[in-house]
């Protein structure tokens, strides 16, 4: 055992152990937001909100309200004006984005005014009694629509309502389609959808005037890049805005992202009643204003030859962002610009980016965070062609996959895949999930006279995102003048107590992934302890952790960063104390092992020391350490991948440390009388690298899985042509229940990545990718139609079969 | 029920987890705030408040209901169970066991809700199956497990309740 130890794998790490976590959550003993004591003088707050879409802001008459009986104050945007300043965004516009309407709403639900009360009852009495002076104005719900010269423009100090637009060019693209055999395209749009953890938001700010500075609790997800955008915007240095969030999070999924304008908004109320003020957002609230995922209007084609071979792809994106360009946006439409080649190793790309701003819920994070968009059109078009080619959509797709003797491979766009083996991923899918099987079940099937398809998808989940992906949307003179943005710096601080036992501090803000149990495993395996022995803390103190801009659970971080960092640091340690214990047992450091919670000599397990003694020796006699060494109470271990640089002058961008590999593929069948779409075989196969814990990994996939269902055939957030909302309450916006999310089969295989230090790669969002886009291309077979949009809800599949059946809604824009 | 003013407080007094608690409420303080608000009893959660998600699932006089379409007022005198109540002492249910061993839960925001009404349907001695008991739990949204664990941990502790044994925990 010594400081070249490669990881050790199998005691703990990779065993699919119970969590640590559960018997807390179990036993309504977790500690969740809204679950934490606040301070008895604490004010609570309401939102009044727009009911246009579009219009200017006339007085707001409060006196009614400040009247009542229990209410403090009344926020608007005046003093949001007067006391902060807009949020900065991805791409330097005239946009001024307050955290509460400041002269005009631009969104059903934008935050007009805030009222603080002794509760939050009397608080939303209050509400009915301010009188708002609107002057609507028209509105515009569709991206394509909101950029054309007729169309009401939304920041007129921008002029339009386009508000980035970006073409890039890799290889001979325009050569490349002169030299194929054919060209073969598709246009899609996807949908805005949004993950909605079933925990809301939940701010408790406090203002401390001694200081000029906020303590603000809330369950923000990260990433801490939005810390400086929150300081920025109320004006303090970071050390006077100290975020903390509460040890359990109940759910995310990105949207929790978008809790930072009311971060904000929360610190300002705190400010002008100073005192504390708590908000807890409720359900209308968050499908109404929270966030969604951008939609997107694709047109992608491929330069292609006969054989099937596709050699480029022209991509024309239109990003729909909402009303305002929030950051971390235009990310969403950024995050993949390094891997727009997919799984496949063509060598010539063409690609438009536009951003478009519409009256709508801004956009942000959300799981896949842009490769449900892209592999939506990507895998869609590889149909198209399979189709157009006669070729089998497997094997067109196997002519195409980056080959295992490739990699590291460089992809034209700028990613660097790390690892992989992406056919015989395919292959072994093929076998194990039984495809000769589907494809007699849909032969059998159609013979009866049923309605049964198949699709497939492959995609590559890119994970531990690139600090400096989102600076692509800038040309290269903006980045130099910007300064350059690159890594994904990862801190986690190990340390060991007076009676030895094993404290982590981690930087990633759990939602429910599991990632205490994780660390405990890693820490398990490098101390030789058992993983319930250590504690991880999980809720997060700015003024406490040690972070960066990069903290916090999104981009699939946790596994390649957040895990790998904890075992550099543990190691440290290990390594650190073996020299203790070299001493005290009289055997060569190298000779040491650390197992069952002992520290002794491999060849010798009799000369041993508990773990423990060793572990909280530095504490009792820090003034007898052989020479040279420090006292071994705790390593804050920072890392941060070298391949992770800045987009180079000719904008490629490696936008991720880690890309995992998913190959899926499903039988569905409709129901001729119901249009119900029923899934009746789903197989996955997963790449992600080394496991930590399989059953945390499979949960992950399980999970992301009933999201791609939800995408695929429910969720959409429905507006009308006048920006009115259409899905308020889990009524209308209709989630996957137990009864529409079938039991996938999982399949795994494991290519370690080069570039991490356990080997691991993330895997929380690549089944949202793949499972909207594999359910489409099954419809679109079952159906024999091109054109598939998402969600295909009944009424959809009812239009594409050409039967009659009532639109969702009738009044639903378009 | 007496007449009551709606700016009026009341003092209620039920029975919660086997012990008596009281406190004062208005007529409009919904049952699941005044767990969580007034009696600091956070272990049912608030989703949606209207009556869709079912993270707010207590039982009331044995009967899973809402709590965020109960009035706290409504359960005067009446005996409530959360999941605070499920566990023994330090020792989990097999309910609560079969959820930790199957990986049921994730963020664990959803999970009270779901355990309370499992915990009634395992005390009706309900037959299940798997389509059933998808079925049943289609009243409780959980966004993060895809329900598939939840499924198998419920049919275990059910095919263990008519054996009539415990699955050990390790
Ligand atoms: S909070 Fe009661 S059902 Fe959702
Ligand atoms: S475990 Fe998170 S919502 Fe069910």
């Amino acid at each position: 055992m010594g400081s070249k130890a490669v990881p050790l794998w199998g005691r703990f790490l990779g065993q699919a152990i119970e969590r640590v976590e559960d018997a807390a959550l179990l036993t309504g003993r977790g500690r969740f937001g809204d679950d934490l004591p606040v301070r008895t003088d604490t004010l609570h707050a309401a939102f009044l909100r727009s009911p246009h879409a579009h219009a200017e802001l006339g007085a707001i008459e409060v006196s009614g309200a400040l009247a009542m009986k229990g209410v403090e104050a009344v926020v608007t945007g005046d003093y949001a004006k007067a006391h902060t300043k807009p949020f900065i965004a991805g791409v330097k516009q005239p946009m001024e984005h307050y955290c509460i309407a400041v002269d005009r709403v631009r969104y059903v639900g934008e935050p007009v005014a805030i009222v603080v009360a002794q509760d939050r009852y009397v608080a939303e009495d209050a509400l009915e009694k301010i009188h708002v002076t609107y002057q609507p104005l028209s509105a515009v719900v569709d991206p394509e629509k909101s950029i054309t010269p007729e169309a009401p423009v939304l920041h007129e100090a921008v002029g339009s309502n386009l508000v980035s637009d970006r073409t890039f060019v890799y290889g001979a693209p325009d050569e490349a389609f002169l030299n194929s055999d054919q060209q073969i395209g598709v246009t899609v749009r996807y949908p805005r959808n949004s993950c909605t953890p079933i925990e809301c938001f939940v701010v408790v700010a406090e203002y401390d005037p001694a200081m000029g500075g906020y303590d603000v609790l809330a369950n923000f997800q990260g990433p801490f890049t939005l810390h400086s955008v929150m300081a920025l915007a109320l004006g303090v240095p970071a050390n006077r805005l100290r975020l903390r969030t509460p040890p359990d999070s109940g759910g995310s999924f990105g949207v929790k992202q978008a809790v930072f304008p009311y971060v904000v908004a929360m610190a300002l109320a705190s400010r002008l009643v100073c005192r504390p003020v708590k908000w807890v957002e409720d359900r209308l609230e968050h499908l109404l204003a929270a966030n969604a995922a951008t939609g997107r209007v694709t047109r992608i084609e491929a330069a292609v030859n006969n054989e099937g071979e596709v050699t480029a792809f022209d991509i024309d994106q239109l990003e729909d962002c909402g009303a305002y360009l929030r950051a971390p946006e235009p990310a969403s439409l950024y995050r993949m610009h390094g891997n727009l080649t997919g799984a496949y190793k063509l060598r010539h790309v063409r690609v438009r980016n536009r951003v478009a701003l519409t009256n709508t819920v801004p956009s942000g994070l959300n799981r896949g965070f842009g490769g449900p968009q892209l592999y939506f059109a990507i895998e869609r078009l590889m149909d198209r062609i399979a189709a157009r080619l006669h070729i089998d959509p497997i094997e067109l797709r196997r002519r195409n996959l980056v080959l295992a003797e490739q990699f590291p491979y460089r992809c034209p766009t700028g990613a660097l895949l790390d690892s992989g083996d992406y056919r015989r991923s395919v292959d072994l899918a093929v076998t194990d999930g039984k495809w000769q099987e589907l494809l007699c079940r849909r032969n059998q099937a159609r013979a009866e006279g049923r309605l049964y398809g198949i699709g497939c998808a492959a995609v590559v989940e890119s994970s531990m995102s690139n600090m400096g992906y989102i600076t692509t949307v800038l040309n290269a003179e903006e980045r130099a003048r910007a300064g350059p943005k690159n890594g994904a710096l990862t801190i986690v601080t190990v340390a060991l107590d007076p009676l030895g036992s094993v404290s982590v501090t981690i930087d990633s803000l759990p939602q429910g992934q599991g990632h205490r149990t994780a660390i405990s495993q890693v820490m398990a395996e490098v101390f030789g302890i058992f993983p319930e022995e250590v504690t991880v803390e999980s809720g997060f103190d700015s003024a406490v952790a040690g972070w960066s801009i990069a903290a916090g659970s999104y981009s699939s971080r946790f596994g390649p960063a957040v895990a790998g960092t904890a075992y550099l640091a543990a190691t440290r340690l290990r390594d650190r104390l073996a020299r203790l214990a070299s001493q005290h047992l009289n055997v060569d450091m190298e000779e040491l092992e650390f197992a069952d919670g002992k520290i002794c000599a491999r060849d010798n397990p009799a000369n041993s020391v508990p773990f423990r003694r060793i572990a909280g020796s530095s504490h009792w006699s820090p003034g007898t350490l052989p020479e040279g060494l420090e006292p071994v109470v705790r390593e804050t271990a920072t890392w941060t991948p070298p391949e992770l640089t800045s987009p180079d002058s000719s904008d490629r961008i490696n936008g991720a440390a880690a890309y995992g590999f998913i190959f899926d593929f499903c039988g569905i069948e409709i129901d001729k009388a119901t249009h119900r779409v029923r899934i009746d075989h789903y197989v996955t196969m997963h790449d992600a690298g080394r496991t930590i814990n399989p059953a945390l990994l499979d949960g992950q996939i399980r999970g992301a899985f009933a999201h791609g269902i939800g995408a695929a055939l429910l969720e959409k957030f429905r507006y009308d042509e006048d920006g009115q909302f259409l899905s308020g309450t889990f009524a209308d916006y209709l989630v996957p229940t137990a009864c529409e999310v079938p039991d996938p089969i999982i399949l795994h295989t494991e290519s370690p990545s080069p570039f991490t230090p356990l080997g691991t790669k993330g895997a929380g969002e690549g089944q949202s990718m793949s499972t909207p886009v594999c359910i489409a291309n099954a419809v679109a077979d079952a159906l024999g139609v091109d054109d598939i949009e998402l969600p295909l809800t009944p009424d959809r599949v009812a239009a594409l079969m050409g039967d009659d059946e009532p639109p969702f809604r009738a009044t639903e824009g378009k | 029920m007496p007449r009551l003013n709606a700016g009026q407080r009341h003092t209620i007094q039920f029975e919660l987890n086997g012990k008596s608690v009281s406190g004062e409420t208005e007529p409009r303080l919904l049952l699941s705030d005044f767990l969580r608000g007034v009696l600091g009893s956070t272990g049912s959660h608030v989703g949606c408040e209207h009556g869709v998600c079912g993270a707010c699932t207590v039982r009331v006089n044995g009967c899973a209901v809402r709590s965020c379409l109960t009035l706290a007022i409504q359960i005067n005198g009446e005996k409530v169970e959360t999941v605070e109540g499920l566990a023994g002492n330090d020792t989990l249910s097999p309910l609560q066991r079969a959820f930790r061993r199957h990986h049921a839960l994730q963020c664990g925001f959803c999970t009270p809700g779901i355990l309370m009404s499992l915990s009634e349907l395992l005390d009706t001695g309900t037959d299940v199956n798997e389509k059933n008991i998808r079925e049943f739990l289609s009243g409780h949204l959980c966004r993060c497990t895809g329900y598939g664990n939840i499924v198998r941990a419920a049919l275990e502790v059910f095919a263990e309740n008519r054996s009539g044994r415990a699955v050990s925990d390790d």
